[in-house]
């Protein structure tokens, strides 16, 4: 019995020993942890909102359960094909051209002899990236404002031709948006794929060259392969991230004009826009629960063909 | 290089010249606009040689652009005080992680690392902070949502703290009978410092360039707006009066308030030019921080 007693006595001084030593490292991450769930747990949780009619004077809890309405109304607008159509298209399109592009300016960065002009166009590509989008927005009006921007005012008169009234027409601003996003964005993956173009073994291009393979052949035969997990991995990530849209860039960029929605408007301004401006929660909130779950499923599944393709490039 | 290369340098040249050229242009651009006379603006819009400089714009700001100084602090406050405590943050949460043995260290990661997978989306979070925990219209709406902390941060920072500091100086501490916060500052800052410094040069760039705290946290309080906010305000007002312009007689006298279009190219120019200054610097930190696959934007 009292052996018994001790063993169990000495057990708990043991674990209380081991809740001692810990302790200090536990309350190091508790400031951290802190933050995690405010910021990013109990707003998950807020996804309920969707599925209720928010009353603030009763409080999100003691709303009224509205079940599926929320997603009933909005499935029934053309608002919610609009969004989604733009947001997938649109990074299908960002994810194609950044990729392309990326590799090709890695390519023609890394092969470049000059030391110095290597510098500046590295530097050239990184700079736009380092922007914040409200500037961007002010740069493209400088270009395209309708009463005073470069455009209108010297490029198409030189040319003969009449003033565009950029801001009210959206059939330009699939054009933009995308020359905008490559503007702002290829630096990424490129400078990710200069590191894997920098990290390819130099002694199978000297081999190649003893061959006879001339420069595209290297590229194709070596270059390519050789940064294709990192290529692979990048694009996974971002079609994970497909149904997310930079909010700067399609609020930004077309200043918030109305009269652009139909080739601006993706799930983010949508949601922001019936948050802020129209106090549609319900239908806001059905559009963010609509892309939080979607967005998940998708990191699912491109995690799990990652896992297929190449395990060690997997998230988990 | 061998000469046979030389088309290939070439195309390259050109291309990236191109690219570059492309890049510097916009700039140019909106750097001539804040120079050039309101007037000739006007009449003959942005160029990149205007007929007629003037440092009006710039003028305009030093004498009466209280405004403008105010948010440019608010800016250089909000950064400063965000990175330093999110840098706090993520250190301390990410040194446990890497000590070996630690007890539930499994479950606390994936605790972390779920909130990569999943969000709750922009309307529960809006409410959360704005009605219940008060930020609104306060300084904490432009430091803590969104910003402070992010996962990616914590498990990069981990990553390089398991590599880089001996499995066993945390018994070693132990035995010694140092306080954990002495090692954590004395030896393992130390240690971290060159990812320590990466993650700070994301994490400040991310509070300068913020706009959407501002636009989501502030509406009354305009003296809380950082210099993003106030570039942003600016878009809004003028929208906001031109697509109003017949329902007001007074649509002059509302439209004079809003700076002239030189002061806010001067404005937006202000705003980039310290990212122009510590372009070298941040070059340096943003290239291993995207090597490292630190967070986008």
């Amino acid at each position: 019995m009292t052996t018994a007693k001790q063993e169990v006595g000495r057990r708990r001084s043991g674990g209380l020993e081991k809740f001692k030593k810990w302790l200090p490292l536990y309350l190091m991450m508790l400031p951290g942890a802190a933050y995690l769930i405010i910021n990013n747990y109990i707003p998950m949780l807020g996804i309920i909102i969707a599925f209720k009619k928010v009353d603030f004077s009763v409080g999100i809890l003691k709303s009224e359960w509205i079940g599926l309405k929320n997603f009933e109304f909005l499935f029934a607008t053309e608002d919610a094909w609009v969004i989604t159509r733009n947001t997938l298209v649109y990074n299908i399109i960002f994810i194609i051209l950044n990729t392309v592009l990326g590799i090709l300016f890695a390519i023609f960065i890394c092969d470049i002899v000059s030391k110095r002009m290597k510098k500046v166009y590295q530097s050239a590509i990184l700079f736009p990236f380092l922007m914040s989008m409200v500037i961007v927005g002010y740069i493209v009006y400088a270009f395209l404002s309708m009463q005073s921007g470069i455009v209108n005012k010297t490029i198409l008169p030189a040319l003969g031709m009449d003033p565009i009234f950029w801001y009210n027409d959206p059939k330009y601003w699939p054009f933009i948006l995308i020359f905008v996003n490559t503007w702002k964005g290829v630096g990424y993956g490129c400078l990710i794929y200069i590191s894997a173009v920098n990290g390819i073994d130099p002694s199978y291009f000297e081999a190649a060259e003893l061959d006879g393979a001339g420069k595209l052949k290297q590229i194709w035969h070596i270059t390519l392969p050789s940064i294709l997990p990192s290529v692979i991995t990048l694009t996974l990530l971002n079609i994970g991230r497909i149904f997310y849209s930079d909010f700067g860039l399609f609020y930004q960029v077309p200043r918030n004009s109305g009269m652009l929605y139909s080739t601006t408007n993706v799930i983010d301004t949508y949601v922001y826009r019936g948050l802020m401006t129209q106090n549609n929660i319900g239908m806001s909130s059905a559009a963010g629960v609509y892309q939080s779950l979607v967005g998940f499923a998708l990191v699912l599944l491109t995690n799990w063909i990652t896992r297929k393709v190449s395990k060690e490039n997997a998230l988990f | 290089m061998k000469r046979r290369y030389l088309g290939f340098q070439i195309t390259a040249h050109v291309v990236m010249l191109l690219v570059t050229i492309s890049v510097i242009l916009p700039f140019l651009l909106l750097m001539m606009s804040s120079l050039t006379d309101e007037n000739v603006l006007l009449s003959k819009g942005y160029s990149f040689l205007p007929e007629k400089f003037s440092l009006a714009a710039y003028e305009y700001i030093f004498m009466s652009g209280d405004k403008i100084f105010r948010a440019y602090g608010m800016t250089i406050l909000v950064t400063v005080v965000g990175t330093a405590v999110g840098l706090a943050l993520t250190a301390l949460f990410a040194y446990p992680l890497a000590v070996k043995d630690l007890p539930f260290k499994k479950a606390i990661t994936f605790f972390v690392f779920f909130t990569m997978l999943f969000n709750g989306g922009l309307v529960p979070s809006y409410i959360l902070w704005s009605s219940y925990l008060g930020v609104k219209d306060t300084i904490w709406g432009q430091i803590l949502p969104n910003m402070l902390v992010s996962a990616m941060n914590i498990l990069l920072v981990r990553t390089y703290f398991s590599s880089s500091i001996p499995d066993t100086l945390y018994e070693a501490a132990q035995i010694d009978g140092a306080s954990q916060l002495r090692v954590f500052r004395s030896i393992v800052l130390p240690l971290g410092k060159p990812i320590l410094v990466t993650i700070g040069t994301f994490t400040g760039l991310n509070y300068w360039n913020n706009w959407t705290n501002g636009l989501y946290f502030i509406s009354k309080r305009t003296d809380l707006y950082t210099i993003q906010n106030l570039l942003n305000k600016m878009v809004t007002d003028l929208q906001f009066l031109s697509t109003n312009s017949n329902m007001s007689g007074s649509f002059a006298e509302e439209l004079a308030k809003v700076p002239s279009t030189g002061v806010q190219m001067a404005i937006a120019f202000v705003a980039v030019l310290p990212i122009l200054i510590l372009f070298p610097f941040l070059q340096k930190y943003y290239a291993k921080g995207i090597a490292l696959g630190a967070v986008k934007g």
